[in-house]
């Protein structure tokens, strides 16, 4: 029987997986907006979760509405990203690093 | 019913409707031409509403309680549109002489305001999300306005990459917040977290909340975007980047810690009480090594977020008006003194060392003068009004027994002094370099000398803003 602790632990599985891959990943930035992209999933599957536990609708509304969000994000996260390219001739994350923060 | 509804989110209805027809409008006219008449009729727009909304009389809810008209929305969305229509008039003249004549700036930071003022109004985990995101998502774009840039694109994608991790963050809280509590609501999550018990589910959700909304108001551990994103950005938009986000990230701190967990108060009270004073102690530390005056800024902001959130931290009605007065104070003198970096120039170039601000006094000596007044202020030092801010918060510490907290503040405020100081010393002391040009600009004139004469003579009665951020905290903590 599948119960709702196994999505919660798979939906954190997905959420630490996300959060590793910002941090960890010196590769590509692409690879930032991949993990971005999958933080957000892990929350929408904790609410369809949540939703279906419940039987309370609002957490598969919040859904859609994260959904869209996590559309117009990458839309805006590939633009900016493309204008970066454009300036420095690279994506890779090392060379994120015109100021030292 | 629905009718009502709509007549209380009907400020946001306008703004939302001027902003669009802003953009195809221009898109469809003159394009770039037009964005010098459409920065001014912005600000109008923003002064006009924060005069309406001010004046306004309607129903604390609204949409079956997911919308608070309340007395703190009131306060916190008159301070973000006056805040936001001063710093566009400032940068208006900087924006078109480096050639950034984008229109879409204007629209940008409109959107970004109607996002900041949904989210001060949230009583639903789905229009604070909703808010958030739209406020966040202008600000990626117009921190990566300058396209050419390097700087500014880096910052762009730098904030875009730890705000979404913030956002998602915010979010995954936002989820367990809900499954442990069973609504998006803010009036039943209070039911379920009451008298100081709550799931150990919905505590994980307050933390990670937390957590989202402390990179919003960058406070430390979750800072570390701030110094780049301000040295990135064009000077005009790193003052937008310091004002009006900052008191709007601020005011859904309060609401969220009051009006949805006011019943746990004590389970957050020691997580914000730590954030407040690594934030403190942080922000002084590492303002001390910085040459450049936007980095300085940056950390300096970083400090002042501290402080707000010492006042937070109190978990009071008292300790939330403190925050508010603190935070009027912060903006006011930040829009100060970024009008005078705004004319920080040579041979035409933006200067931002602080090193070439050696000997201004004699060359500039009103202006020197202004900008001492707003330092001494931001440093807190009476009896300007900066001191006031700071000891609202650290009075509101101290009478919820938070003693240590006030006391490690003052300590913070003391190393902070440091470097405010030290920008003095170089304006009346130090050896002359090469001069800066003659500064440009009579509204960034007014700016600075209104913001240094409002930190002088503010000392009356703070202007009357101690009864208004009494109002609103009444409002939103009872």
């Amino acid at each position: 029987m599948i119960g709702i602790e196994h999505y919660l632990t798979v939906a954190a599985a997905l959420f630490v997986i996300g959060i590793f891959g910002i941090f960890l990943n010196r590769k590509n930035v692409i690879i930032l907006l991949m993990s971005i992209e999958l933080i957000l999933l892990s929350v929408n599957i904790n609410l369809v979760a949540f939703s279906s536990f419940l039987g309370d609708l609002a957490g598969q509304v919040f859904t859609l509405f994260v959904l869209t969000v996590a559309a117009a994000e990458a839309a805006i996260g590939l633009a900016i990203l493309v204008c970066f390219f454009r300036n420095r001739g690279t994506i890779a994350v090392e060379d994120v690093n015109v100021m030292k923060g | 019913m629905l009718q009502a509804d709509l007549n209380v989110i009907l400020p946001e209805i306008v703004l939302a409707i001027y902003a669009m027809l802003a953009l195809v409008g221009a898109v469809y006219t003159g394009k770039d031409k037009l964005t010098a008449p459409l920065t001014w009729a912005t600000a109008a727009v923003f002064v006009l509403l924060g005069l309406w909304i001010a004046g306004r009389d309607v129903a604390d809810l609204a949409f079956g309680g997911s919308f608070h008209a309340d007395g703190f929305a009131k306060f916190a969305k008159v301070a973000v549109l006056f805040s936001a229509a001063a710093v566009l008039v400032m940068g208006q003249d900087y924006l078109a002489r480096r050639k950034v004549t984008n229109f879409e700036y204007p629209v940008l930071v409109a959107l970004s305001v109607l996002g900041m003022m949904v989210m001060v109004s949230a009583g639903d985990l789905i229009v604070l999300y909703m808010g958030l995101e739209l406020m966040s998502l202008a600000l990626y774009v117009v921190a990566s306005m300058r396209r050419d840039s390097i700087k500014s694109t880096e910052s762009g994608l730098k904030y875009f990459v730890l705000g979404s991790l913030s956002s998602g963050m915010l979010l995954y809280g936002a989820s367990l917040v809900y499954g442990f509590s069973g609504t998006t609501l803010f009036s039943g999550i209070i039911q379920a977290a009451e008298d100081g018990r709550a799931p150990l589910g919905l505590l994980f959700g307050v933390v990670f909340m937390i957590a989202g909304m402390s990179f919003k108001v960058s406070a430390v551990p979750f800072h570390m975007w701030t110094p780049d994103v301000y040295e990135g950005a064009p000077t005009p938009i790193t003052a937008f980047f310091a004002t009006a986000p900052k008191v709007a990230a601020m005011a859904l701190f309060a609401r969220v810690t009051h009006s949805a967990f006011g019943g746990i108060v004590a389970d957050w009270q020691q997580i914000i009480a730590l954030i407040a004073v690594l934030s403190m102690f942080l922000g002084s530390i590492a303002a001390i090594g910085q040459t450049n005056i936007k980095r300085l800024m940056a950390y300096s902001s970083i400090t002042h977020m501290g402080f707000a959130l010492m006042g937070l931290a109190a978990g009071t009605a008292f300790g939330v008006q403190a925050m508010l007065i603190y935070m009027a104070i912060y903006v006011v003198m930040n829009i100060g003194v970024f009008a005078f970096i705004l004319t920080m120039e040579r041979d035409g170039q933006p200067v931002t060392d602080i090193a070439a601000l050696k000997m201004y006094s004699t060359a500039y000596p009103g202006r020197a003068l202004a900008l001492l007044i707003l330092m001494f202020s931001l440093a807190g030092v009476p009896p300007l009004v900066g001191f006031f801010g700071k000891f609202y918060v650290l009075r509101a510490a101290y009478d919820a027994g938070l003693i240590w907290l006030a006391v490690l503040g003052v300590v913070a405020s003391v190393i902070g002094a440091f470097y405010y100081l030290r920008i003095v010393y170089f304006m009346y002391f130090g050896e002359a370099e090469e001069p800066l040009d003659k500064p440009k600009g009579a509204i960034l004139w007014g700016f600075l000398m209104a913001s240094a004469a409002i930190m002088l003579l503010g000392v009356v009665n703070l202007f009357g803003i101690e009864g208004m951020a009494q109002a609103a905290s009444l409002a939103l903590v009872n």
